[in-house]
């Protein structure tokens, strides 16, 4: 049956391309093998082939010949159907390659095969041994959250989401109703931002927390994405880094605690102790950066300020409560 | 098994893929298009039997693949391949703008962006949608930028590389093999001469790096390793840690590769990790001061208690 139908589609695509003329339903039935002589056996059939069709991004237009017509036709304008010429320098289709081995998932990764067969059907050389040297990088994609396939859809097609969500520190999920402007991947992570509805605001959410599926809450281009919505920015927001506008002098034992000698203002040996480095610092927040100092453990000493040393202490003392 | 939508799509590319290239091996198509011979032919025929009926019938397509060679004589009207859709175009705009960011040789990048955009027309609309922030360090473009030259030359490399978890900073010479670029950074994977194994270093840790005049030589048996899965694997001879955490520490569970994560109520977690080297884990929980307990094994427990006891002392 499948093979039957794949003909069929085949045969409509052959057809829609080689008129100017709009087609009716009827004139397509006449046409095409494969169709049934009942009416409305038929009618579901073709509606459910035009809908395959527009799927693949075949462009199915619908018009009238004349004013006088009555029931509209159908035709595929070769312009708007066909790849228009691309020619690519063997540097760039060495890219290219490069490129379309990226995403690890699979939404995407099947996505970008398809780019790249319609690519190599447009003309661009299969051949990958043809002595051009390739950049030996392989850059990666993965999108492990299952949440990625339906949102990435719902962006592209501007629709409306309702998903679970359960908020950093919350053990309890709560319903969202998000209308998505974009998903940014950050440090590996994969977030989403858009206008959240229930709350009126903008919000993002991380898809590792998304409990659930996620469900389409609206038809086809009902979201707007505001011009000046900049979903990067967005993001950044709110995986902001601070400002290093506080000094800490620390004591650094030698041949340790290299992460913060790397970065540091000044390190200069301490006199008074032996085997110490006097460590000059720029930090942001006081608990954030005692938090960091523990990590060292007993390499690392903090002169001042007080409230960094105290911080710092109460941090170690509470290992051993 | 294709839906035959699938296969639709793959008949309308096959077309002009033989067509563009005049006439085709089998052998070479199947490769190409990722499937069988048979599937191929079985493909060909159904494309070669395409009959319309009126208003006179005729056959559209006419090709032959006699003697293992494909040729097409007349395709009508799909002889060029179909426009990218949507999903097809913003795949490869996200992935070059991602690679344009990387650094490496960029020119051919920008260049095949401005010419995918302009090939892909509307259905480019949807990729400014995904953005990939990489989040390398400065100092990582002129590593890299070093290491694709010692790449390209097929030279040992001399580092100097800081491990955050161990809190050393080692010296060695490596054999690159590639560039790796995985969740946001940008890491050099070579077969290292000191520990005789396939090892990644991390671009924005590499302190210094130097091209040597030594020729690259990595073994025949260095495996690449397999990154999709992740960076961190765990492996059957890794040391089990268990850490209980309150609800300031949760994020733990999402920061690292746990093994499993049970609730334990009022927000607090208990995390089983697998890791080849306790180290970090005690460098963990001092800094997690009383938000986190190691439970297991023992010995950690009490080094983390050994380790905090003996920086409290140098306060006192």
């Amino acid at each position: 049956m499948s093979k039957r139908r794949t003909e069929r589609l085949l045969s409509i695509v052959v057809l829609l391309l080689s008129t100017r003329r709009y087609l009716t339903a009827e004139e397509i039935r006449a046409a095409v093998y494969g169709y049934p002589e009942q009416y409305d056996a038929f009618k579901r059939m073709f509606e459910r082939d035009k809908e395959e069709l527009r799927e693949l991004g075949i462009p199915l237009e619908t018009g009238l010949n004349n004013a006088l017509d009555e029931e509209p036709g159908y035709r595929i304008s070769r312009q708007d159907y066909e790849l228009p010429e691309i020619r690519l320098e063997p540097d760039e289709a060495a890219v290219l390659g490069i490129a379309s081995r990226v995403w690890q998932s699979a939404e995407l990764a099947g996505a970008a095969a398809g780019a790249l067969l319609k690519l190599k059907a447009a003309g661009l050389p299969d051949d990958e041994d043809d002595g051009v040297r390739r950049p030996r990088i392989e850059p990666r994609l993965t999108t492990q959250e299952p949440a990625f396939g339906p949102l990435w859809e719902a962006v592209r097609d501007r629709r409306p989401v309702t998903f679970n969500y359960k908020a950093q520190g919350r053990t309890d999920a709560t319903r969202r109703e998000l209308e998505p402007w974009g998903v940014v991947n950050s440090k590996g992570r994969w977030y989403v931002a858009g206008h959240d509805r229930a709350r009126n605001a903008t919000r993002v959410f991380r898809l590792s927390r998304i409990d659930g599926p996620v469900k389409m809450a609206g038809p086809t281009g009902s979201v707007t994405v505001p011009p000046d919505a900049d979903v990067r920015e967005l993001v950044k927001d709110w995986d902001v880094t601070p400002v290093r506008d506080h000094t800490a002098v620390l004591r650094v034992r030698e041949k340790a605690g290299f992460g913060l000698r790397r970065w540091a203002r000044e390190v200069t040996p301490d006199a008074a102790s032996p085997g110490w480095d006097r460590v000059t610092v720029s930090f942001a927040d006081v608990p954030w950066y005692a938090d960091y100092l523990a990590w060292f453990g007993p390499d690392v000493i903090v002169i001042e300020p007080p409230d960094l040393r105290e911080a710092v202490i109460n941090r170690l003392k509470g290992v051993l409560t | 098994m294709v839906t035959s939508a699938e296969r639709l799509r793959r008949l309308l590319a096959l077309v002009p893929y033989v067509v563009s290239r005049k006439a085709v091996g089998l052998t070479e198509t199947a490769a190409a298009f990722g499937m069988s011979e048979r599937e191929l032919i079985d493909d060909l025929n159904l494309v070669w039997c395409v009959e319309l009926r009126a208003p006179e019938p005729y056959c559209p397509i006419d090709l032959s693949y006699e003697g293992g060679e494909i040729t097409v004589s007349q395709a009508e009207s799909i002889a060029r391949p179909l426009r990218l859709a949507a999903d097809e175009a913003s795949a490869l705009l996200v992935a070059l703008r991602m690679l344009a960011e990387v650094p490496a040789d960029g020119s051919a990048v920008a260049r095949l962006i401005a010419k995918i955009e302009a090939a892909a027309g509307a259905s480019a609309a949807a990729s400014a949608q995904v953005s990939i922030q990489m989040v390398d360090g400065p100092n990582a473009r002129g590593v890299a930028a070093k290491i694709s030259e010692a790449l390209a030359a097929g030279r040992r490399v001399h580092l100097r590389h800081y491990n955050t978890q161990k809190d050393v900073v080692t010296e060695r010479d490596v054999d690159p093999m590639r560039l790796l670029v995985v969740e946001g950074r940008t890491y050099l994977e070579g077969w290292c001469r000191r520990a005789e194994g396939v090892r990644l270093f991390r671009l924005d840790r590499v302190l210094d790096l130097a091209i040597l005049d030594t020729p690259a030589s990595v073994p025949d048996t260095a495996e690449p390793k397999d990154v999709d899965a992740g960076l961190f694997r765990p492996s059957e001879a890794d040391e089990i840690v268990e850490l209980e955490l309150a609800p300031a520490a949760r994020w733990v569970a999402e920061y690292y590769p746990c093994e499993s994560v049970t609730e334990l109520g009022e927000g607090r977690l208990r995390v089983v990790l697998r890791t080849p080297d306790t180290t970090w884990v005690r460098r963990l929980a001092l800094r997690l001061g009383e938000d986190a307990r190691v439970t297991s094994p023992a010995a950690l427990a009490e080094s983390v208690r050994a380790a905090a006891a003996a920086a409290l002392a140098l306060y006192s």
